[in-house]
């Protein structure tokens, strides 16, 4: 299944941003014989109220670029209003997570909830037989299934962003830019006269138009009560003296430095970092870099992209490693389901340093994405 | 992509008719600025001024009361704005703008700038067919007739097709000494629209919606109704409107309504079958579909079907159609693509679900039964896919 080695031709979902990536994932698709239509997905309920510069995926802009990629292939565009599902599953979750003191990865939500589901679902109750997608990773056949592997490309590899989506969002996958490198992709845009071939790649989150996390949060809780918006106090960990203040714990990120603004330096002048968050008492523990070195995490909420492993079910071995942030090294480790199944414990061979309850853990074995987790708790 | 398109959108714009294009065509080599004092320049003239009178005629007014536009979205903020400014001008106690709460976007955006800007905006109800609630029309002049600089109340709805009671409207604001605008772009051509016989103190329309060229219209507006102008400049249309004018659009404006209005009859009868088997073809297949606005044989324009299809997406239906070379519409869209439930359908008491489950069909001059075939071989199929694309 893996993109453009299908024989038959399929009627494909291209998912178009706007950006390069996904208008050649498109062309690609078109090229490879599929039946093609391009469809923007509107995320945002105002669309000039999120990011407003051309780098997003919610703007005007990005949705006429999406429409002028697919005139230039030939291929029928339309625009899925997915503002409300998006609101409701993306936005609600990340100003709650961090409300609760986590660090969420809304692109994942997104993957897991939005573009592979309710887009997927969408798709294939039309009539559609998959969705193409712009992601650099790889689907490689196996069986009558498929595995998720990294694309060749490391540094952009997004695997870890798709480590939520299950055998059944993976077989009506299709990412057709595993194989190849972001130069050659720009290059393939340009020879086949796409405007956004020079378009810069988005990086924030794609809702929060300002970059500034923490005034989101702030403008999306309103006047709601929320723990985390009370200012509180800044605690050296060590000493359990008052280092400062902060206004909320919301957008605080354990393993953070900067931004702190900490009246008094440590007496051994080193760096502090955030340590630990206490969304209800308000209170932040700060320390040095050392005092973040994990050794070991609790996921909750497993998923896996093939079969559901059985319970205690373990993962060893010299290829595999787990990753904890969207461009985070792979990390040698050992995992094991619990016996219940709900949760995956894992330990680090070596350590890792401020890894935050609400991100990711992905489990690889070499390329191969297993599954992941979302960390509850680490030690 | 299809390449034999079923096009059921004549609402949004409608193929040229021959006679326009003939005309425009002949205007589009020929050199010539309307305001010229030589004799290209009269030769432009000349051309604007016959198809000046040719509307006219047709539209039953002088030739001086057609004001050329750009369409019909500048000649309805023309008489929004420039009617509301020039009343106020002339009297500062005339603050209120009605109008009713179905109007294009193109009369309500402007009222509702206006609202912003220190003018009192009235929104008129409308009843389950979307026509204008009289008596609601009647309480807010009375209230205070000396207030209102204007009551804006379009000819026919361009979504669900209804026409509005403009006699009715006419006659309780003139007891109140209060001008009439009305947006008769979707009526023109399909029921009889003429100035002076309608009472009305000005009236929009487009060239495209009857088969003319895009980018031409007029507001034609009674020679004693003080606007106060948009767009200043040469004052080429009668101090009112600037801008030099667009000749070959202008003769092809003018020949598209001329054959529009001297069809209207024998078009209106046509599109009135079709659309007639249209309706109860679907209503025989999709048994719980059903119709939005006026009654089939009542109060509304013969090449409108506007039907909800509950439990689909009005944008999964339309996607469908479209696959299978169909062109209809959802009734409302905004810059982005993004569909916004009709704030036409939520007036009438739709919930904003059943908002977002209509197709807009309209026929047109080119329309023809193998449309209506088309559409009804696809329609119970594609409902029920849309249907099961609804999570």
């Amino acid at each position: 299944m893996s993109a453009g080695t299908s024989a038959a031709p399929l009627r494909v979902v291209a998912a178009m941003s706007g950006g390069v990536d996904s208008a050649v994932a498109a062309a690609r698709m078109v090229a490879a014989g599929h039946d093609v239509t391009g469809i923007h997905l509107a995320l945002s309920r105002n669309p000039a109220s999120y990011r407003t510069g051309a780098r997003g995926c919610c703007t005007i802009e990005d949705s006429n670029d999406a429409r002028r990629a697919a005139d230039v292939l030939g291929i029928p565009f339309y625009v899925w209003d997915l503002s409300e599902e998006f609101h409701d599953e993306v936005v609600v979750d990340f100003v709650e997570e961090y409300a609760a003191g986590r660090t969420p990865n809304p692109c994942l939500r997104c993957n897991e909830r939005i573009k592979f589901a309710a887009v997927l679902d969408r798709s294939l109750a039309l009539g559609f037989d998959a969705v193409a997608t712009g992601h650099y990773a790889r689907l490689v056949p196996r069986g009558a299934g498929v595995e998720l592997h990294r694309a060749v490309d490391p540094a952009k590899d997004q695997s870890y962003v798709l480590g939520v989506l299950d055998q059944h969002q993976l077989r009506h996958s299709h990412f057709p830019l595993g194989d190849s490198t972001k130069t050659q992709v720009r290059a393939e845009a340009a020879a086949l006269g796409l405007r956004v071939a020079a378009k810069p790649d988005s990086h924030d989150i794609c809702f929060v138009a300002s970059g500034d996390h923490a005034a989101f949060l702030r403008s999306s809780v309103g006047e709601r009560e929320v723990p985390g918006l009370a200012p509180g106090d800044i605690v050296d960990d060590a000493t359990g003296e008052v280092v400062g203040r902060h206004d909320g714990t919301l957008g605080l990120t354990i393993g953070q430095r900067k931004g702190l603004r900490l009246g008094r330096p440590a007496p051994d002048g080193r760096p502090r970092y955030v340590l630990d968050i206490e969304p209800v008492q308000g209170t932040v523990r700060v320390g040095p870099r050392e005092r973040l070195a994990v050794h070991g995490l609790t996921g909750r909420r497993p998923r896996w992209c093939d079969d559901v492993p059985a319970p205690g079910t373990r993962f060893e071995g010299s290829d595999v490693a787990v990753q904890l942030r969207a461009h985070g090294a792979p990390l040698p480790a050992r995992a094991q389901v619990s016996h219940d199944g709900d949760t995956l414990e894992v330990t680090l061979l070596e350590s890792a340093h401020g890894v935050a309850p609400g991100q990711a853990a992905v489990l690889y074995t070499g390329s191969r994405v297993v599954g992941s987790a979302t960390i509850a708790s680490t030690r | 992509m299809t390449e034999s398109v079923h096009y059921l959108d004549h609402a949004a714009t409608t193929p040229m008719v021959p006679a326009a294009v003939e005309a425009m065509v002949a205007e589009l080599t020929r050199v010539g600025n309307a305001s010229s004092l030589h004799a290209p320049g009269r030769r432009a003239r000349r051309v604007v001024e016959e198809s000046r009178e040719v509307l006219a005629d047709a539209l039953g007014c002088r030739p001086s009361e057609i004001v050329l536009t750009s369409g019909g979205t500048e000649a309805d903020n023309l008489a929004v704005k420039g009617v509301a400014w020039a009343r106020r001008d002339a009297d500062p106690a005339r603050r209120r703008v009605l109008a009713t709460a179905v109007e294009h976007h193109a009369v309500l955006d402007p009222v509702h700038w206006l609202g912003r800007h220190d003018a009192e905006v009235e929104l008129l109800p409308v009843d389950a067919h979307g026509r204008l609630d009289l008596a609601a029309l009647e309480e807010s002049l009375a209230r205070d007739p000396g207030s209102v600089a204007l009551v804006t109340c379009m000819w026919a709805n361009n979504e669900v097709g209804t026409l509005q009671p403009i006699a009715d409207v006419v006659a309780l604001a003139r007891r109140h000494g209060v001008p009439v605008h009305t947006d008769a772009v979707q009526a023109l051509g399909q029921v009889p629209v003429r100035l002076h016989d309608s009472g009305v103190d000005a009236l929009t329309i487009t060239a495209h919606k009857v088969g003319g060229p895009l980018g031409v219209g007029a507001l034609v507006a009674r020679r004693e109704l003080a606007i106060t102008p948009l767009l200043h400049g040469g004052g080429q249309e009668r101090d009112v409107r600037s801008g030099t004018l667009d000749v070959p659009a202008v003769a092809g404006f003018a020949a598209a309504v001329a054959h529009a209005v001297a069809e209207r009859e024998a078009h209106a009868a046509r599109v009135r079958v079709l659309r007639d088997a249209l309706v109860a073809g679907v209503l025989e297949r999709v048994p719980d579909a059903h119709l939005h606005g006026a009654p089939l044989d009542g109060e509304r324009l013969p090449g409108n079907a506007h039907l909800g299809f509950p439990g689909c997406e009005g944008d999964s239906l339309l996607m469908l159609l479209d696959a299978r070379g169909i062109a209809c519409s959802t009734g409302s869209a905004c810059s982005a693509g993004v569909a916004q439930p009709s704030h036409v359908l939520l007036a009438m008491g739709c919930s904003p679900e059943a908002a977002r489950h209509s197709l807009r069909f309209s026929f047109g001059h080119t329309s023809t039964e193998a449309d209506v075939a088309a559409v009804l071989d696809a329609i119970g199929p594609v409902v029920e896919r849309a249907r099961a694309a609804r999570r």
